[in-house]
């Protein structure tokens, strides 16, 4: 029987299980988190269930449907709180490594699968832009305040200021309002030109993606019914306070999103909120030797396949498309891990499914994609790496002195990305700020900022304690003459 | 003499010639198909060590480089003024463990044949070494104490060198790959092709390290350099618990070793950062850039056996990287014996960072014909036991010929890498 491991059990994960599952295959789900659902359908644990959570929930129904499918399958195996910690490239296919348990647990269960067929619906996280003030308690990820939301039932703040870009800001004001916070505005950097161009061109093709456009109608009509301003053309560009966010400026922007000088303005709030979009979680496709777009997403045909062969990728790692993509995504990738017909079936309406649902998401780009004004933002003290707290100042410092314009040297020079979070947050950032494209050696020792061999931290102990195995040599000994 | 030289390759060894050149008044172009410092010399852990240096040629070179590096410290911080990156250069000592009475006998054997060449090694009860070193494994039963043995963060110290021969005139010029030779009339090297043109020179200096032998061949001459691949684990910040350069005893058998089988040694440190370094691997994979996590898992063990400690801490990264291996364990830095014109300063295996500064200032003196700080002709590329891994005839093992640059150039670059 084919064997399937599926990394990820969001939106795409889940339906790539289950169409493996419905397609003849063993089915392995791996995921980090200790429930199913992913960062988009993220909710209460079982054992303390929310009444109301399908109102905090689109499509909380689709999610039911998929859990409970899982749950009933025979040949599927859940397995929660399971960290991919590595990816092994064979001659053929690939081995995960992986370790079972709390992340911070002491003697977690090591497991290691050797698939036939593996996908990767590792899923995105939101980037954020630096910003002065923006390390002070207070300042929230827009994610982490929606992880608090649905998670915990836990308000961020009383007077909370939601600022950014994206469709993402909607839905994550509508669940700070669901938890009681007063949100004093949605401020939106995608001026009205660049929203119109993105939105409105084509409009034919918005009619297919009618389920996305009725999500989002649902959220703004939660925001006019508390009577929140959204207000396109604005960022926060600075946070205050004395030891905690006490109030933000917020300035209109140019169509670089670069500050119109005299429309600033201070607003107090004890809280601030901010996405500026989603960087997939590259790691494990990166180590599968999966290829990249020039964007920096997997690049897949029409059945979802990889690069690689025996590696298949769905949801946002392919391209930021939403929930609704990556559901179909995952329908296609599962069906074509199992070894099934892409083309007939469910899967070729799920195939229909994702392309109106990839339109969704160049829209997305089109209209809120960053552009380079933000830098304007900075001050030679803004910190742009947070763990080591590396300013901009001495980024450009050390770029002009060492006549380096490469992230790896200037990462080891001003320490920049090299603190526990491992350039996460900060990387594509100072890949920015040290303008763009690299040499690249196409090697290990390419400066690839998305590149961890290790996906996640690994307790020693856990390393020293894996089984010994004999050791292979990927390569015959070249003759030395 | 043509006082031009191009320098290929921008790490630790090729900024170290670039600045004795450059500074001895030489003309310096330095090329780099990637960015400086982003190879080799950004992998590894920035040892300068005598340790694990047993009597001979390569601890002459050792000796002086470390003489070198203090110097360096200073010069280049004066240079190049408090705001450029420190180099972090530490003298902070090596301690090298055992845990068997077998293990303890190999030790000071080997220590007393360094201290006969002038190394400061101090052997050192059990209790002396956790007095250096709390929180050693219970099991430790002796070590031996090397003072010498320091640390540079080698980026910024290959940044810092380059800095300092751009100020003494050198140009340096990344994206810039060495495609084929430019030759004169009579055969002699006048230059290399790269994708960004021709660059003509007096002098080629071959500092590639572990590419060195793929660059030699483009050229027209050859190198027995191979890629020889290391891993480094990096934990999470936290309080500094270790003082020292800490190694397990296996670690000079595994640098010694010419066996192409994965060989491990525990070499642990912490850095600055609050970080700790946990060393070292050995495999001869090619370029094979693919992780390996049972190798981890070998250096964590090894790493645990010393620090149990460590069990609890977290890895946050690890990276790999390729040491440029010679056959005979030591660097080729000199003349080309056959092409005229072509030179090299390659080939030091683990060891490039703790080397450059003499590497550099040896082949900048055999090059200008100034009196060198050691014997060159221990690292000649001629040398007798590099003779038996010669090919009889260079050009048979050429991919292409090297008669007209531009058809070397089309050559060279369709050819696959192994």
């Amino acid at each position: 029987m084919r064997h399937v491991v599926v990394v990820g059990a969001g939106p795409a994960g889940l339906a790539a299980a289950r169409a493996a599952a419905d397609g003849g295959a063993r089915v392995t789900l791996l995921d980090s988190a200790d429930g199913l659902g992913g960062q988009y359908w993220r909710h209460m644990p079982a054992e303390r269930p929310a009444e109301r959570e399908h109102l905090l929930h689109h499509r909380w129904t689709t999610f039911g449907e998929l859990r409970d499918a899982l749950a009933a399958h025979p040949a599927v195996t859940v397995v929660p709180s399971a960290q991919v910690w590595s990816l092994e490239r064979l001659e053929y296919g690939a081995r995960l490594n992986v370790l079972v348990g709390e992340p911070d647990g002491v003697g977690r269960e090591a497991l290691v699968l050797e698939p036939d067929a593996l996908v990767l619906a590792t899923g995105a996280h939101d980037r954020t832009l630096p910003f002065p003030g923006w390390q002070l308690p207070g300042v929230y990820s827009a994610g982490a305040a929606q992880a608090l939301a649905k998670g915990e039932r836990v308000a961020v703040g009383r007077r909370v200021v939601v600022a950014g870009a994206g469709p993402f800001l909607l839905p994550v004001a509508s669940s700070l309002l669901q938890t009681g916070a007063s949100v004093l505005g949605v401020h939106e950097a995608a001026g009205l030109g660049a929203l119109g161009r993105g939105w409105l061109s084509r409009p034919w093709e918005l009619a297919g993606a009618a389920g996305k456009a009725g999500e989002l109608a649902g959220y703004v009509r939660d925001l006019v019914r508390h009577r929140v301003p959204w207000r396109p053309g604005e960022a926060v560009i600075a946070a205050h306070g004395d030891g905690q966010v006490e109030a933000v400026t917020i300035a209109r922007l140019d169509e670089r999103w670069a500050r119109v000088p005299g429309t600033e303005r201070q607003v107090e709030a004890d809280a601030v909120c901010v996405s500026h979009g989603f960087t997939p979680r590259l790691e494990l496709a990166i180590a599968a030797g999966c290829a990249l777009s020039a964007s920096r997403f997997v690049v897949v045909d029409a059945a979802q396949a990889t690069s690689v062969a025996g590696v298949w990728a769905a949801g946002e790692i392919t391209g930021i498309g939403g929930a609704d993509a990556a559901l179909a995504e995952g329908a296609v990738a599962g069906t074509a891990a199992a070894g099934g017909d892409t083309g007939a079936g469910p899967a070729l309406v799920a195939g229909r499914a994702r392309t109106r649902a990839r339109g969704f998401a160049a829209r997305i780009e089109a209209a809120h994609g960053i552009r380079g004004g933000w830098v304007g933002w900075l001050r030679d003290d803004t910190a742009v790496c947070r763990c080591e707290e590396t300013t901009y100042g001495r980024i450009r410092e050390v770029a002009e002195l060492t006549g380096s314009r490469e992230t790896r040297s200037v990462k080891l020079t001003s320490r920049a990305g090299l603190g526990p979070c491992q350039a996460r947050m900060c990387g594509r950032t100072l890949q920015e700020l040290l303008g763009g494209p690299e040499p690249s050696l196409g090697t290990a020792l390419a400066p690839a900022v998305d590149r961890r061999p290790l996906v996640v931290p690994v307790r020693l102990g856990d390393l020293a304690a894996l089984p010994q195995r004999p050791q292979q040599s990927p390569n015959p000994q070249e003759n030395p003459t | 003499m043509a006082a031009d030289v191009v320098i290929v390759g921008a790490g630790i060894v090729g900024a170290a010639c670039a600045r004795a050149l450059a500074r001895a008044g030489a003309r310096v172009t330095v090329l780099d198909r990637g960015a400086a410092a982003s190879a080799t010399s950004a992998h590894g852990e920035g040892n300068l060590l005598v340790s694990d240096k047993g009597p001979g040629p390569e601890l002459e070179l050792a000796k002086v480089s470390l003489h070198g590096w203090a110097r360096l410290a200073d010069e280049l911080a004066d240079e190049l003024g408090p705001r450029f990156p420190s180099i972090e250069h530490e003298a902070k000592g090596g301690l090298v463990v055992v845990t068997s009475a077998d293990g303890l006998d190999g030790l000071r054997g080997f220590a007393e044949t360094q201290r006969a060449a002038g190394v400061e090694a101090v052997e050192v009860s059990a209790e002396r070494a956790r007095g250096l070193e709390p929180d050693l494994a219970a099991g430790v039963v002796g070590a031996v104490y090397y003072p010498q043995d320091a640390q540079v963060q080698p980026v910024a110290a290959a940044e810092a060198l380059l800095a300092s021969a751009r100020r003494a005139g050198a140009v340096v010029r990344t994206g810039a790959e060495v495609t084929g030779p430019l030759l004169g009339a009579d055969g002699r090297l006048t230059g290399v092709v790269t994708t960004q043109g021709e660059v003509p020179a007096g002098d080629v200096v071959v500092a590639a390290g572990p590419w060195s032998a793929e660059v030699a061949e483009r050229l027209g001459s050859w190198i027995p350099v191979r890629p020889r691949r290391g891993m480094v684990l990096v934990t999470t910040p936290m309080e500094q618990r270790i003082r020292h350069k800490v190694y397990d005893g296996d670690y000079f058998a595994a640098t010694q070793s010419a066996g192409a089988e994965l060989q491990t040694s525990a070499v642990i440190e912490s850095t600055r950062g609050g970080t700790v370094l946990i060393g070292s691997s050995r495999e001869q994979v090619g370029f094979d850039d693919r992780l390996r996590a049972a190798v981890l898992a070998e250096m964590a063990r090894r790493a645990v056996a010393v620090f149990p400690f460590l069990a609890r801490t977290n890895v946050m990264r690890s990276y790999l990287g390729f040491r440029p291996y010679m056959p005979d364990h030591l660097p080729a830095i000199g003349p080309d014996p056959e092409l005229d014109g072509l030179w090299f300063a390659t080939g030091h295996e683990g060891a490039g960072v703790g080397l450059a500064p003499a590497t550099g200032d040896l082949l900048a003196a055999t090059m200008l014909r100034l009196a060198p700080a050691v014997d060159p002709s221990a690292y000649a590329v001629d040398r007798p036991t590099l003779r038996n891994h010669r090919p009889a005839d260079v050009s048979d093992v050429q991919g292409t010929g090297v008669t007209r640059a531009s058809d070397t150039s089309r050559g060279a670059r369709g050819e696959a890498r192994t």
